[in-house]
C-alpha cells in the first residue's frame, strides 16, 4: 500500500483518539464529534487517492448510496428512536464487515492460514452483528414481540449451531479452495445472530445493543486483519472496547452478569413469595399542584415511559414553571433507563433542560431525604423499592433512585399494570406515595395548566 | 524482518487498551452520543471496502466490495451527523 496512505492513516488514528478524549465532558463533545469525523474524511480522501484504485464508479455510487441513506436517517429520526438507529447501525457496520471479509477472500484467495482466520473472524463476527442487530431493532420497534423467545431444547439448537460454525471454519481454512465451507460459515453466523438475540427480553435491550455496538467494532477489527489495513483495526478497537464498557455499566445496573442477561430470559425462573401490602392512593392534578407548589425541592425521575408519550418537552415545561416559583428541580436518571445507555439524558436535552441539572443515580440518593417532591414519569423497576428492601424480588440487589425516601412521591403511570419486567412495585402502596393515573404527557400538561 | 501480523496485533493490543481508558472517562450523560459516534467510527470499514470495489475487475469482489462501501456510508455520514445534531443540543444552564 502506499506510504502516503498509511502517513494519513497516523493522522486519523490520532484525530479519532483526541475526538473521543473530548467526549468526555459535554462542553467539548461536539467539537470532539467533528475532529473524529475529520480524521475519517482524511482516511477515506488517502485511501481514494492510494495506489490501489483503478476504477472509482463504483465507490462513488456506493458513497452516493450510502450517504443520501445515512444523511436523511440522520436528520429525519426521532430522538425517542435513537435506540432502534443505533441497532440497526450495528446492524450495517456488522454487514459491512461480513462483505468485507468475504470480498478479501474472492480477491485474493491463495493468503495464508493467518488471514484465512481473520477472514472468518470478520465474517463470523459480521453476520452476528447483523442479524442480532435487525432482531434487536424488530424488539425495540414493537415489530416483532418484544418478550424473551424461549423454547426447549434451545441450549441444544444453539450449542449444535456453534459447533457447525466451528467445523465449518476449520474445513474452510484447511481447503479453502474448495468454496462451500465459506457460504456454511456465514449462513450459520447470521442465523446464530438470531438465535442469540431471541431469547432476550425487551427491558434487557441496553445491555444487548451496547454489546452489539462493541460487536461491530470487533468485526471492523476483524476485517483490518483481513485486508491488512491498521487503522480499520485502531478504529474498531477503539469502537469494541466503547461497547464493552457500556455492556459492563448497563450490566451493574441492573446488578446481573452478562451470562445471565444473555442466557436466562429476565423473569422466567424465579416467583414473587410477599404480596405487597397497602392500599393505591390515587390523586388528581389540582391536589398534586397544591403539594408541588409548597415544594422547595423537586426531584424529577423519567422512565421509558417518558420517551413513549413524547412527554420531555412538557416535563421541561413543568420544571421551569417549578423553578420560577422558587422551588430547586433536578432530574435523576438511572443509568438504564429507557432503552439504550443515556437515552432520558438525551430526550431532555433535546427539550432545552441543562446537562448540568441532569443527576446520575448516585448524586441524586443522597440528598433524596430532603426532596420534598419526587415526580416519577413512566419509570417503575428503576425506583422500586423491593431491589433494596425484598430479598425475595427478582430484582432484588439492583441500585435503584430512592425516591421513596423524598416526602412525597408522585407516580404517573398510565394504569396499575406491573413494569416491563413484570414486578410488582411496592413503591405504589407507600404512605407518602400518591399516583396520578393517565397519559404521562396528558398528566404534566394538567400540571402546567394549574400552574398558570 | 518481523510479519506484519504481528505488527497488526501489536497495534490491536494498544488500541484495546487505549480504548478502555478513553471510554471510561466518557459522562453517562454523554452515552448516547458515544454509541452513534461509534457507529460512526466502525464505520471505518469503508477504508477497507474502497480498495477492493476500486480494484477495477467486474468480478465478485468488487461487488462485494461495493455494496460494502454503501453500508459502512451509511454508518459514517449517519453516525457522525446524528451525533452531531444530539451533541449540539446539550446546553449548561444559562447558555
Amino acid at each position: 500500500m502506499d506510504i502516503l496512505t498509511q502517513y494519513a492513516y497516523i493522522v486519523s488514528a490520532g484525530l479519532f483518539i483526541y475526538g473521543l478524549k473530548q467526549l468526555s465532558s459535554p462542553a467539548t463533545a461536539r467539537r470532539g464529534n467533528a475532529i473524529s469525523s475529520l480524521g475519517m474524511l482524511i482516511a477515506i480522501v488517502a485511501t481514494l487517492v492510494g495506489q490501489d484504485i483503478v476504477d472509482f464508479q463504483w465507490i462513488a455510487i456506493g458513497i452516493v448510496i450510502g450517504g443520501i441513506i445515512g444523511g436523511t436517517a440522520a436528520r429525519m429520526v426521532q430522538m425517542t428512536k435513537m435506540p432502534e438507529m443505533v441497532a440497526l447501525f450495528n446492524g450495517f457496520g456488522g454487514m459491512a464487515s461480513l462483505l468485507v471479509g468475504w470480498a478479501a477472500f474472492a480477491f485474493r484467495p491463495d493468503v495464508g492460514t493467518f488471514t484465512l482466520v481473520t477472514i472468518i473472524l470478520s465474517i463470523l463476527i459480521g453476520g452476528v452483528t447483523f442479524t442480532g442487530s435487525m432482531i434487536a431493532y424488530g424488539k425495540l420497534s414493537e415489530r416483532i414481540s418484544s418478550a424473551a423467545l424461549l423454547f426447549s431444547g434451545q441450549q441444544v439448537v444453539n450449542s449444535l449451531i456453534v459447533l457447525g460454525i466451528v467445523a465449518s471454519s476449520i474445513m474452510f481454512c484447511l481447503e479453502p479452495s474448495s468454496g462451500g465451507w465459506l457460504f456454511w460459515v456465514i449462513g450459520l453466523s447470521l442465523l446464530f445472530g438470531v438465535m442469540v438475540v431471541i431469547p432476550i427480553g425487551g427491558a434487557d435491550m441496553p445491555v444487548v445493543i451496547s454489546l452489539l455496538n462493541s460487536y461491530s467494532g470487533l468485526a471492523a477489527c476483524a476485517a483490518g486483519f483481513a485486508v491488512d489495513n491498521n487503522i480499520l483495526i485502531v478504529a474498531g478497537a477503539l469502537v469494541g472496547a466503547s461497547g464493552i464498557i457500556l455492556t459492563q455499566v448497563m450490566c451493574k445496573a441492573m446488578n446481573r452478569s452478562l451470562t445471565n442477561v444473555l442466557f436466562s430470559g429476565f423473569g422466567s425462573g424465579k416467583v414473587e413469595t410477599s404480596k405487597v401490602e397497602g392500599e393505591i392512593k390515587p390523586i388528581i392534578a389540582e391536589d398534586a399542584f397544591y403539594i408541588l407548589e409548597a415544594a422547595s425541592t423537586v426531584a424529577i425521575v423519567p422512565g421509558y415511559g417518558m420517551a413513549v408519550a413524547q412527554a420531555q418537552h412538557v416535563v421541561k415545561e413543568l420544571a421551569e414553571l417549578l423553578e420560577k416559583n422558587g422551588a430547586e428541580v433536578s432530574f435523576g436518571i438511572h443509568p438504564v433507563a429507557g432503552r439504550m445507555p443515556g437515552h432520558m439524558n438525551v430526550l431532555l436535552a433535546e427539550a432545552d433542560v441543562p446537562y448540568d441539572q441532569l443527576l446520575e443515580m448516585d448524586e441524586i440518593n443522597p440528598r433524596m431525604e430532603n426532596v420534598d417532591v419526587a415526580i416519577v414519569i413512566g419509570a417503575n423497576d428503576v425506583v422500586n423499592p423491593a431491589a433494596r428492601e425484598n430479598e425475595s424480588s427478582p430484582i432484588y440487589g439492583m441500585p435503584v433512585i430512592n425516591v421513596d425516601q423524598a416526602r412525597t412521591v408522585f407516580v404517573l403511570k398510565r394504569s396499575m399494570a406491573s413494569g416491563f419486567a413484570g414486578i410488582e412495585n411496592p413503591l405504589f402502596y407507600k404512605e407518602n406515595t400518591r399516583m396520578l393515573f393517565g397519559d404521562a404527557k396528558e398528566s404534566i400538561a394538567g400540571l402546567v395548566r394549574e400552574f398558570s | 524482518m518481523i510479519p506484519v501480523e504481528v505488527f497488526l496485533t501489536f497495534i490491536l493490543m494498544l488500541s484495546i487498551f487505549l480504548g478502555f481508558e478513553l471510554i471510561n472517562k466518557v459522562p453517562a450523560t454523554l452515552h448516547t452520543p458515544l454509541m452513534s459516534g461509534a457507529n460512526a467510527i466502525s464505520g471505518v470499514t469503508v477504508v477497507g471496502a474502497i480498495s477492493l470495489a476500486g480494484s477495477g475487475q467486474q468480478d465478485l469482489a468488487n461487488w462485494l466490495g461495493a455494496a460494502a462501501v454503501a453500508l459502512a456510508t451509511i454508518n459514517v455520514v449517519g453516525g457522525y451527523l446524528v451525533t452531531d445534531r444530539m451533541l449540539a443540543m446539550f446546553k449548561k444552564r444559562g447558555s
